[in-house]
Order: structure tokens, then sequence, then C-alpha cells
């Protein structure tokens, strides 16, 4: 078994509105899996589904090879985007008691809590009531409250939101550091930045179906174009410019160099090497850039949502 | 896994540690008993303050039934002083007030000139008090111009009680009723107090994971419906917590204000003519039977009863709260739902009060007795009259069931309702919601 998680064309209907339809995703042990789509896509739904807070109309959800049941709560632990905690209660009880209701003992639980809370600094807050406490502050508390029951399966959705880039950073590194304990993690976000940094695999959604799943570098192969940006320095720059249009397509580029080079995105045709490019352009003058474009993650979102 | 006693008891102390409850459970007891204190203290004082009244009895033969009591003394004026004399003497003297009886021959026309002048239109009381005396001495001296001997009438007077029984040998009597229906109506007050208090607390914490947006997080280790029944039991304990201390601190403050103050507060100017009363031999009778009808009730069952009843009718009462704090998002959304909420409770008590004590046997009252919500009130009215067990066994299976059915019923509409982030919900959404 190399997937922890699958679901099967899942399919959800919210009265006349199909939130999902028939959605099949796996997610590998051990990696991070990034679930992505535009706001209403029906990230949400299919979490909810993944922690049982809705059953799906159709399809089903295997964990760990087992099908989804009541005793997986325990293995879960799941950080939603709408969240919050007790206002009036303190941060040690409450944590306390949200770890108790993932299944671990009392005692457990404030030996994990301790741990974490000196890990993170925060172990002053532990008689802090909520309302005391700003909005970073509280959420570095979710996410404590998130992992300490060690789950299999961690789901973040947008865990960053709310956190100054320094929180930021830590959690992040929190969160590979769980993923190289052995953890796996499904990650939704709107921050593509973070997803290229994280992921292994990613899924997009749009309007309820599934558009585009794989490895992130397998979804970036497919998605590139054989695009070079190159920056050459010759003695007539025009000349070149018009030899390369004939050859490829060609359009501007835009970076910032020293000289007053002939700077060109270059598509190259399909049977090109880029290595016999290379020294085409090296026999025509001096090659001061040569970079082959790969797709950022934000281009395939955007490219794969508006084709879609 | 199986959360009910962390989450009752999570509700249980986040309820009882917070700062208004705690207030609210020490200070009411203090503010009632102050306020109970000031009532007593106040008329004590008015009742203390001695009537003086005099009395202008131009025909002279009513006089001498007024005698001196504790707080009126009488002051009976020179028999032919002029009325407007008396009365400014009497108005310049701080004395409560003018009793004047004018002299006529003739019985009835004294009978209906005999009047009473005062600055302050006097006690009713005082006034009654006066009139009954006057009557007795009258009829008297009537019976007596026409030859009858007054004694001979006492002692041929007769006293009838019919007795009644059922056919199982269960004695019953008038008054037997009047204490069951006291009995009933005590509990149905209880029930509906507890749940007009404690109703609202049940709601506002269903909403509280909405609020705090804490919902997801919880939803997702805990199913909705323990959740919902933690919430429902662990407050209740909260109330049954708060009221118990209400009435511990309640009778502990009694005691001492009385002790300090030497208040009696049982002591009233009703007590005064519930003592005057008893001396009649007749009360004392109908004391001893109200004693005895006490006795005569199925005790056992009765306790058994109320305490059954009670938290049953009490527990379905506030699944119902909760599953309105399922259906919205914040308090103010809540009004609409709560009418239909307390119009079945004020239905059964009206139906206990009205059905019950005329025939609590009747078709109405047994249907009634039966319908969950109206059952723990009208039951509990009916039982003192004797209902057969099987009734109240099946009663109570009818009322837990729908509690449960509730619970259930108001965790589905939780579950729903996360989705609809914002959204009002109107009934008809509601039932749409079941469906799912």
């Amino acid at each position: 078994m190399n997937n922890l998680l699958v679901t099967h064309s899942v399919s959800k209907n919210f009265g006349n509105f199909k939130a999902l339809n028939n959605v099949s995703i796996e997610v590998p042990k051990g990696s991070i899996f990034g679930l992505l789509g535009p706001n209403g896509a029906g990230k949400t739904t299919l979490l909810r589904i993944i922690n049982q807070i809705t059953m799906p109309d159709t399809g089903t959800v295997h964990l760990d090879g087992e099908l989804l049941n009541e005793k997986h709560i325990k293995d879960i632990g799941y950080l939603p985007e709408e969240r919050g905690l007790y206002k009036s209660m303190k941060v040690g009880e409450q944590a306390l008691y949200l770890a108790q209701l993932k299944g671990l003992s009392k005692a457990e639980a404030k030996t994990r809590l301790k741990f974490w809370f000196e890990r993170l600094e925060i172990g002053d807050w532990w008689n802090k009531r909520i309302q005391e406490l700003s909005k970073g502050m509280a959420q570095k508390i979710q996410f404590v409250v998130t992992v300490l029951h060690e789950p299999k399966l961690l789901i973040f959705d947008e865990p960053f939101s709310g956190f100054d880039p320094i929180n930021a950073n830590l959690i992040k590194d929190e969160i590979l550091r769980l993923r190289e304990n052995g953890a796996t993690i499904i990650f939704s976000t709107h921050r593509m930045e973070s997803v290229e940094e994280l992921c292994d695999d990613i899924t997009l959604l749009h309007q309820s179906n599934k558009i585009l799943d794989g490895k992130l570098v397998d979804v970036k192969r497919k998605y590139k174009t054989n695009t070079y940006e190159i920056g050459i320095k010759t003695n007539d720059n025009a000349i070149l410019q018009q030899e390369l249009s004939e050859k490829f397509s060609v359009s501007k580029a835009n970076f910032k160099t020293l000289d007053n080079e002939l700077k060109l995105n270059i598509k190259l045709n399909k049977d090109d090497k880029p290595n016999d490019f290379l020294s085409y352009l090296t026999s025509k003058g001096e090659v001061s850039h040569f970079v082959e474009l790969i797709p950022s993650v934000n281009d395939i979102f955007i490219q794969t949502v508006k084709n879609s | 896994m199986n959360h009910l006693p962390l989450i009752i008891k999570r509700e249980y102390l986040t309820k009882v540690k917070n700062k208004s409850f705690i207030i609210m459970t020490i200070l009411s007891p203090i503010i009632m008993i102050a306020l109970i204190s000031v009532v007593a203290y106040l008329s004590q004082l008015n009742n203390n303050k001695t009537r003086v009244i005099s009395v202008l009895d131009e025909s002279g033969i009513v006089k001498d039934v007024f005698k001196n009591s504790e707080n009126t003394t009488y002051h009976i004026l020179e028999k032919n002083m002029s009325l407007d004399d008396a009365k400014s003497k009497v108005e310049k003297s701080s004395n409560y007030g003018l009793l004047h009886i004018e002299k006529f021959d003739d019985m009835d026309t004294l009978s209906k000139h005999i009047k009473f002048y005062s600055e302050e239109s006097p006690s009713l009381t005082l006034i009654s008090g006066l009139e009954s005396r006057i009557e007795k001495k009258l009829t008297n001296l009537r019976l007596q111009q026409k030859g009858v001997d007054i004694e001979m009438i006492k002692a041929s007077k007769v006293n009838v009680n019919i007795g009644q029984e059922s056919f199982e040998g269960e004695k019953t009597s008038k008054i037997d009723s009047v204490v069951k229906l006291i009995f009933g109506g005590i509990s149905g007050y209880l029930l509906f107090m507890f749940i007009i208090i404690y109703g609202n607390m049940i709601m506002r914490s269903v909403i509280e994971e909405k609020t705090s947006r804490i919902i997801e997080v919880i939803i997702s280790s805990v199913k909705p419906v323990q959740l919902m029944l933690g919430k429902i039991i662990g407050t209740s304990l909260a109330g049954i917590t708060q009221f118990v201390v209400w009435l511990i601190l309640g009778s502990i403050l009694m005691t001492i204000v009385s002790a300090i103050f030497g208040i009696d507060m049982a002591q009233s100017p009703q007590q005064d003519m519930m003592q005057q009363a008893m001396e009649n031999p007749d009360v004392n009778m109908q004391v001893q039977d109200v004693l005895t009808a006490f006795y005569n009730l199925p005790i056992a069952n009765l306790i058994i009863a109320f305490i059954l009843f009670f938290i049953s009718g009490y527990l379905l009462y506030s699944s119902l709260y909760a599953a309105i704090g399922a259906a919205v998002d914040n308090e103010t959304d809540t009004q609409q739902f709560m009418l239909p909420i307390l119009m079945p409770l004020i239905l059964a008590v009206y139906i206990g009060v009205f059905t019950v004590i005329e025939d609590p046997h009747g078709t109405v009252s047994t249907i009634f007795s039966f319908i969950p919500l109206t059952s723990p009130v009208v039951m509990l009215m009916r039982i003192p009259f004797g209902v057969p067990l099987w009734q109240q066994l099946l009663s109570l299976f009818i009322l837990i069931a729908t509690f449960i059915l509730t619970v259930w019923f108001a965790a589905k509409i939780y579950r729903v309702g996360i989705l609809m982030y914002g959204k009002k919900p109107s009934y008809k959404e509601l039932i749409k919601w079941i469906k799912y």
C-alpha cells in the first residue's frame, strides 16, 4: 500500500448544487499533497468528507487500505480554514480537552503539550484565556492541537493565514519536520509559492471536478513548453532576431542585464535539442543568459482553470 | 469513541466556573432574601402600630362587642355626643377612624345606617372584622327578641362531611383534591420555571461552537449527537447545581436574617387571622383533614414519578432548545422559534388546572398525559388521583423516546447547519435539512 488516502469517485450534492463530481484522489504515504482550486471548487467539501463531517452521496474513501470509519478520527488531524477556540477557556485546559477528544489520555496529552509549548516558545500561555491572545497566537495553539495526537494524516487548510512571515516560516519548518517523522500531509491553500516549495503531489479541483493531478514535477514536465529565455550579445541584434523569428516562435523577454543584449523567449520546435540550440547561439555571439522556462504552479493553475 | 463524559465535564465546568454564573448563583438568593426581609419588616411595622378606633354608639346595644386586642384599641365615646363633635374630635386626635352607629328601634334600619369615618380609606380586613362582630351581635339580639334560646341553636348545630371512598377502598375527600391540585401545580410550575431559566442557557451553549468557530475542529472529533447530549446534560447539571445552591444558601440566609433581626418571616397579618380561625374547632378539623389527605397521597409513587417526569420533561424541552441552537448562527435569530416551544408548556398548565381537577381520568386529561410535550405537567397532576402503573410507564417511555428523537434531530440539523454559514433558516429549510 503506497497510498495512505484514496478517494474513489466521490460525489456530493447540496440540494441542486453539485459540490463534488466523481473526484478520485490518491495521497501517497509520506508525501505533502497539495489540494488546489479556485474558490468554491469543492476543496473544503472534500476535506470535510475525509474528516467524516459530511458523508459523500456516492463514492468511497479509504484510509490506509480500510474503508473510512469512526475509529479513524484519531488518525487524522484537521486544521480547518474556519477555525477558532473556546474564547473563555484557558489555553492549557482547552488544548487538553481537544487532545482528549482525539483519544489521548490526559497525562499523555499533558506531556506532549508541554513539549510542544516549549518548542514553540509559548509555555507561559498555559493559563491565559484565548480571548487575551492575538489571532496569530491562537493560530499557533490550533496548530499544536492539530498535530498533538500524532496522526497519520494531517490536513491543513490555509495553515499560514494569520501568521507573520517569521511564524509562517516556523510553521512551515514544523510541517516539513512532521513529514520527515512519517506523517502524510494534505495541504490546501491559495498561496502558490508555498505549494511550489512544499508539495510533492498536487490535485487541482475546478467547479467540482478534478482537472489535474500528479507529481508536481510530472505536472510541470507536462506543462513546460520547451521555451528558453536567452540573452545574447552580437554585433547586430536585429539580424539575429530576424533569423531566430524565422526558425522559432519568439517573444520579447524581460529580465535585467548589465549590457545591451538581445533578450528573447524562444520556444523550440518539437524535436529540437537544447544543446544544439545553445551551440547554435554561441556561434552567433556571446551568450550571457540561457534558462529553460519552467511553468510555475501559479501559471499552471491559471492556465488550466481558464482552459477548462 | 465515547466522549460523552468528557463533553459533559467540560460543559459543566465552563458553566460553573463562569464569573457571571457564580455571581448570579450567590447574588440571587441574597437579593431574594433582602426583598422578602424588607417586605416582612415593612408589613410588621404596619402591623405593630396600634390603631385606635373611636366608637359612637347612639343605640348603646353593640358597644360591648368591641374588645381591645393587641393591634386595635376601641375608644367608646359618650353616647349623647353629636356626630359633628365626635368627628372633629377624632379628626384632631390621631385616631384611625370613627365608627358611628345611629339609634333606630328597627334592627334592619339600624344595620343599614352604620358608618365608618376615617382620613384614609380603611383596610379591608378591619372593616370586615367590624362587620362580622356587629352582625353576630345583632343577629343574637334579634334571636333573643324573638324568644329563641341561643344556647339551644349552638347545641343543635350539625356538621356534615361526606366521606369519599373508591371501590378499592381508597379514602378521599374534598380536601384531598385541593392537596393534589397544589402538588400538581407546584410540580408544573417548577418545571416551567426551570425550563425558562435554563433552556436559554442550553441554546446559547449549542451556539457557542459556531460563534467561536471551533465547530469544525470539534465536529471532526466528536459525533454531533454526543455533542448535543453532552451539552444538554452538562448544562442541566450546572442548572441543578445552581438551584441547589440557591435552596441551601436561601435557607441559611433566611435563618440568619430572622435570627439577627428577630423578624419572624412566617408571621404576617394573615397568620393572625389563621390563629383566630384555629381556635374555631371547625377549622381545626380541616387542618387535620389536610394532613391526612397529605398522608393519603401515594407518596412513594409521587416522588419517583416526580423525579422521572421532571427530569425527562426538562430534558425534552432542553433538546428542543438545543435544536434551535443547532439551527441558527447567533442568538438574535432565535426569537422566532421561542414561542412555539413555550406554547405546549402553557397549554399543559392550563389543561392541568382546568381539566385534570374536574375529571382526572377523562379523555382530555388522559390523552394529554401521553403527548410528550404536555405529559410531564399533566401526568404529574394526574398521578395524585391514582394512575395505573402501565399508563405512567407508557407515558414516560414516550417522553424519553421523544427526547432521544429530538436530540438526534438536533444533531442532524447541527451537522447540516455547519455547511450553511450565515443563512437564516426558515421552517421550510429545516424540513429540507432533515431529509438529508
